[in-house]
């Protein structure tokens, strides 16, 4: 019972799940046809990626790998602003926000 | 413990994920988005990385989704509808992901010297994190302040409507 | 201590604590009717039982024996997710807020918090972040224009003042050097009131900040847009009824609770006296009678801010909507920076 509850976890783990995580994220971007939801699966795989950040972070005893998880929020945040300005943007002047339908690059 | 704890948030993590997948609304999507990120911020806390967590939770959670969730809400956004280039990229698409996850993954485990985790092995305090940002990394940290200033600016000019002149016309 | 003996503790503790919770929401959705009552010239509720002191039992049943209407429009799931949400995070918080004296009844058992953590002030604040989703699914949900209205003016309104409540809370982290709530308050300790970081830590500033801000997170007057009965009918929770009502009204009472314990913790001093040590009365050296003095400061403290709100309440209009989002972004936020600025460039100085 002790030996359970104090188990270690392999540091690969957390990778897997990263990567499985960063799949999904693509998938998510090449399948989804709503503008919104192509954009969190961007999120998505950032998110992967700042998970595998923190588990080698955590490996090599490296402060410096937290920081970078740090800077990725910071850039994730003022994308997510500019993104969505974006797609209002686009609503406004399509009134749509399926993928597929905003194909011209002029109206 | 932390077993238990891992596979409780890793399991709600891939859930998330997968079921932002499968959700045609994207006030779905979102939320199951926001059920990623708040377990990813128990794993960081699993990794002893006690500030990202929260501030995954804080910046993620509470203020990047919020934004999300706040145009879904704003531009009434319905179900989507599905296309033939969906289909396309569905057919191309799964086979891609799949070997991108076979690759890593065989990467990840062929790897030498990957070792434990466990908050035995020491947690980040957020003094020693800000030590380091703030000594060895403060031109980065200046220079992602500018960024987002850009950033604020980008959004309102993106945001507002109409074209530069436009405030007046749309405004009255 | 095992983990076994770990567990049991941390359960028996939150158990306590969550019952002592709703048991001060309730009275204190009596306190505001019977203060914003006298504040009206008028009795508030006087009828049942002495004082009209089961008045918020009553209340309890009728809302729990109502009929729990469902609209046809509603999105059913999001719908019933929302109250949830609300409560949850209006509870949560106050298992990293120490009520007492640390310590007592033991090593490791500490009675009078449930989790002593290095970053608990963050966990508050992350927990306030999420709660904007109560809030905002709730409107969305009820497919009612009335509340998305008010879900919409919500969102924005947290999102916007949580810059200013957390920055205001900047200077107070920089003086103590941790987020630790339990440090925080030792570190104020020392010469009781003079100490405290309200007077002695010069941060009185941040402190009407914070207070400001926390009135417009919390959706109370004059902040209260969201629910403005005048223009909205009851804002994001037009559609609820019966428990799933009760709930968001709880939530907000919890919530009050909780601006107020965090107010008492950072700037007056938590649970010590504002005496500092009264080592010249006996009494003070009897540790049970010392751990009830703690836990009875830390009460009138709380009660003090709750007292505040509602009459706030009872006293001020509501804001209009630009006004509200022109103070929070052009007074409160240039404010909390100039206060961080200054409290930096003091410690620096020293």
């Amino acid at each position: 019972m002790n030996s359970f509850l104090t188990h270690p976890i392999p540091v690969s783990w957390y990778l897997l799940v990263s990567a499985v995580l960063f799949a999904l994220g693509v998938i998510g971007f090449l399948v989804k046809r709503n503008l919104i939801t192509v954009f969190m699966s961007i999120e998505l795989m950032l998110n992967a990626v700042n998970l595998s950040f923190v588990a080698f972070a955590h490996q090599w005893h490296a402060v410096k790998g937290q920081i970078f998880v740090f800077f990725v929020m910071v850039v994730a945040a003022a994308e997510a602003a500019v993104g969505l300005a974006i797609i209002i943007a686009v609503f406004r002047a399509r009134n749509t926000l399926a993928v597929d339908r905003i194909n011209l690059m002029k109206l | 413990m932390h077993l238990i704890l891992f596979f409780i948030f890793a399991g709600c993590a891939l859930a998330g994920a997968v079921n932002l997948l499968l959700q045609s609304h994207p006030i779905n999507s979102a939320l199951s988005l926001i059920v990623v990120m708040i377990s990813l911020a128990v794993l960081y806390l699993l990794l002893g990385a006690e500030f990202l967590a929260i501030a995954q939770i804080i910046v993620y959670a509470g203020a990047v989704m919020v934004l999300f969730t706040f145009v879904v809400m704003l531009l009434n956004a319905g179900r989507e509808e599905r296309t033939r280039g969906s289909r396309a990229a569905l057919a191309l698409g799964f086979p891609a992901a799949v070997a991108i996850v076979a690759i890593i993954a065989t990467v990840i485990l062929r790897a030498q010297g990957l070792s434990t985790a466990g908050v035995q092995q020491g947690i980040t305090s957020t003094a020693e994190l800000s030590r380091v940002l703030f000594h060895g990394l403060l031109l980065p940290f200046e220079i992602t302040s500018v960024l987002i200033l850009i950033a604020i600016l980008g959004a309102v000019a993106l945001a507002r409507q109409g074209n530069g002149d436009g405030e007046r016309k749309a405004g009255k | 201590m095992t983990i076994l003996e770990f567990f049991l503790w941390s359960l028996l503790k939150v158990v306590v604590v969550t019952v002592v919770l709703l048991l001060a929401v309730s009275y204190t959705v009596l306190l505001e009717r019977k203060v914003v009552g006298r504040i009206q010239n008028r009795w508030g509720p006087s009828r049942v039982g002495p004082f009209g002191l089961l008045q918020t039992l009553v209340d309890g049943a009728k809302l729990f024996l109502k009929e729990d209407l469902t609209p046809i429009g509603v999105y059913k799931p999001l719908y019933l997710l929302a109250p949830i949400i609300a409560l949850a995070c209006s509870l949560i918080s106050i298992a990293v807020v120490p009520f007492g004296a640390p310590d007592v009844g033991g090593p490791g058992i500490n009675l009078f918090q449930i989790a002593n953590v290095n970053i608990a002030l963050l966990i508050i604040l992350g927990v306030t972040s999420v709660s904007v989703y109560g809030v905002a699914l709730a409107g969305w949900s009820s497919n009612n224009k009335y509340s998305l209205l008010g879900a919409l003016r919500s969102s924005a309104q947290m999102i916007s003042y949580e810059l200013a409540l957390g920055l205001s809370l900047v200077g107070v982290v920089l003086r103590a050097g941790t987020f630790n709530l339990r440090n925080i308050v030792e570190q104020q300790a020392a010469k009781g009131f003079l100490t405290w970081n309200v007077f002695g830590g010069l941060q009185i500033l941040a402190f009407f900040i914070y207070l400001t801000a926390a009135y417009a997170e919390t959706n109370r007057s004059p902040f209260d847009l969201p629910e403005a009965e005048s223009e909205l009918t009851g804002g994001y929770h037009t559609e609820y009824s019966s428990m799933k009502f009760a709930m968001f009204f709880m939530a907000e009472y919890g919530n009050m609770i909780t601006v107020s314990c965090v107010a008492t913790l950072l700037f007056l001093g938590g649970w010590t006296s504002p005496f500092a040590n009264l080592h010249w009365f006996p009494a003070t050296h009897n540790p049970v009678l010392l751990a009830f003095a703690s836990l009875f400061w830390f009460v009138l403290k709380v009660f003090f801010f709750l007292f505040l709100y509602i009459w706030v309440r009872g006293t001020l209009p509501r804001f209009r909507y630009d006004q509200l989002m022109n103070f929070g972004w052009r007074v409160l936020m240039p404010l909390a920076i100039l206060n961080i600025v200054g409290t930096s460039l003091w410690l620096a100085y020293r």
